[in-house]
């Protein structure tokens, strides 16, 4: 696991840009955090990242929001559903398999349901008293994260 | 062949956590607005629980159907065409009502219209005053959504403003699951604030100074951060600073716009244009500028089925019924024109 501290929106969004430049066709990774941990904050960075020019707003009501940058990406939030049996509705399937690259923020809630191969990005919010700080946490699953993980690191410059 | 301008509409709304059905006549008389509420079944889960809505539209929608008719007193061969509609939305919602009107539509022998749930919206507080001239600037805020829209007489829409991270009705929503409060959050804020002091906390009021778009994240991240660091703090005082803030935001930028386009009147529209602090707020701002204002009925801010009778009657007079085969679409944006030239 990769523990990674930001101390402000510019941070973080680098730790998203370095995530990007290491991401695939097919790629699935997890949010986790808390409410206004910054989910949909890091989701911007990453898709300002891979090109998408429109602006990336929240998908909790709307479940399933697209963009087009250098890859297609799905940008999900889950935390509505109320558990595994209901990912139908959101015809995950077809996501997954369509070549782009699908975030899916509170993605734990529907952990049986994602390939084994997947990253997982947490992120904590930092004491009160250093309301911007906050600690990601990149947990790889599978071979090709595990490596790319380095791949990231390098890119950081960490 | 003239259509007259009276035709009978049934409407069917399934997009979302109601299903509803409503008889409009002539794109404006509300014979029947008929919401079968599901908020008992969702208040458990903290939200809109999608698989449980597509269920529990499928229980809804004969007897609500049944019921538009009946209260509207119109027989089967009085509906002169059926609208549904069809996104944007959650899929398994949608087919339930969509489905639902084709049905009906192919069984009666009349149109069937497909109509975009947000160009509905923005039809709702029309449908108290028919007679606002336009131009006019719509302020759609809802879970989804939060936009502002000009509108002219041929009923084209373009996109003014927008928000870049998160909805006025989502904000309120978090706002509530974070201090532990009832779902649906908007109207227990709305409560609460009417004990407290908007003025206890200065929340940001991101973007005030510039330009039309909104960004309500970082109000909904500093009442977090305001709670974390207070833990006493006081539920009221922090409901009605919250909701200033954001209300203050949608309010300038609204006006913003209505000069902008030299807007004849201020239209509100969505879940949160029910908010009393808005209502309140909107028609100070009205009055101060000489502008009209149109303040859905509560029974039209939420979703409906009259404004989706409302907006099919526009469409079937603009561009006619559409194809029984033509299939709902969870994704549907609205047909913006880039430019009005207002």
């Amino acid at each position: 696991m990769l523990c990674l501290p930001s101390d402000g929106l510019a941070a973080t969004h680098r730790i998203a840009s370095a995530l990007a430049a290491v991401v695939g066709p097919g790629d699935v990774i997890v949010l986790n955090g808390d409410l206004g941990a910054g989910k949909t904050t890091f989701t911007q960075g990453f898709a300002e990242a891979l090109g998408v020019s429109e602006p990336v707003t929240s998908p909790t009501f709307t479940l399933v929001q697209e963009y087009v940058g250098a890859y297609r990406l799905h940008h999900l939030d889950v935390y509505r559903l109320s558990g595994p049996d209901e990912v139908q509705d959101l015809a995950l399937d077809e996501l997954l398999d369509d070549g782009g690259i699908t975030i899916i923020e509170w993605g734990d809630r529907i952990s049986t349901e994602l390939p084994a191969d997947r990253l997982t990005v947490s992120i904590e919010l930092g004491e009160p008293h250093c309301p911007d700080h906050r600690r990601f946490s990149l947990e790889p699953a599978g071979e090709s994260w595990t490596s790319r993980i380095d791949r990231l690191v390098l890119g950081l410059g960490v | 062949m003239a259509r007259p301008m009276t035709e009978t509409i049934l409407g069917i709304e399934t997009s979302c956590d109601e299903t509803a059905a409503a008889v409009v006549i002539g794109g404006r008389d509300i014979r029947s607005n008929i919401i079968a509420t599901q908020i008992d079944l969702h208040a458990e889960f903290g939200g809109v629980v999608p698989e449980i809505a597509g269920r529990a539209h499928e229980q809804h929608i004969t007897a609500t159907v049944a019921a538009a008719l009946d209260e509207a007193r119109v027989s089967a061969a009085e509906i002169d065409a059926v609208a549904a509609t069809v996104g944007p939305g959650l899929i398994g919602s949608l087919l339930v009502g969509v489905s639902a009107a084709k049905a009906l539509a192919l069984v009666w022998d009349v149109p069937f219209i497909g109509v975009n749930h947000l160009e509905a919206h923005f039809e709702a507080a029309l449908l108290e005053d028919p007679t606002l001239d336009p131009p006019l600037l719509i302020i759609l805020v809802s879970g989804g959504h939060t936009m502002l829209v000009a509108m002219d007489a041929t009923r084209r829409f373009q996109l003014l403003g927008r928000t870049l991270d998160d909805a006025a009705g989502e904000a309120f929503d978090k706002v509530a699951r974070y201090l532990e409060l009832d779902f649906p959050g908007g109207p227990v804020i709305d409560r609460l604030a009417k004990s407290g002091d908007p003025t206890a906390v200065k929340f940001p009021r991101p973007m005030l100074r510039d330009g039309l778009d909104f960004s309500f994240s970082g109000v909904k991240t500093s009442v977090i951060n305001h709670v974390r660091a207070n833990p006493d703090y006081d539920v009221n005082d922090i409901a009605a600073s919250f909701q200033a803030a954001v209300v203050d935001v949608l309010v300038t930028k609204a006006r913003r716009a209505a000069d902008q386009i030299g807007a004849n009147g201020i239209c509100l529209a969505g879940g949160v244009a029910a908010n009393s602090a808005l209502r309140a707020a909107v028609t100070e701002a009205g009055a101060a500028d000489g502008r009209r204002v149109l303040l859905p009925r509560l029974d039209l801010c939420t979703d409906n089925a009259a404004m989706v009778a409302a907006s099919g009657w526009w469409r079937l007079r603009s561009s006619g019924p559409d194809k029984l085969d033509a299939g709902a679409d969870p994704r549907l944006k609205v047909n913006f024109v880039d430019d009005l030239g207002l």
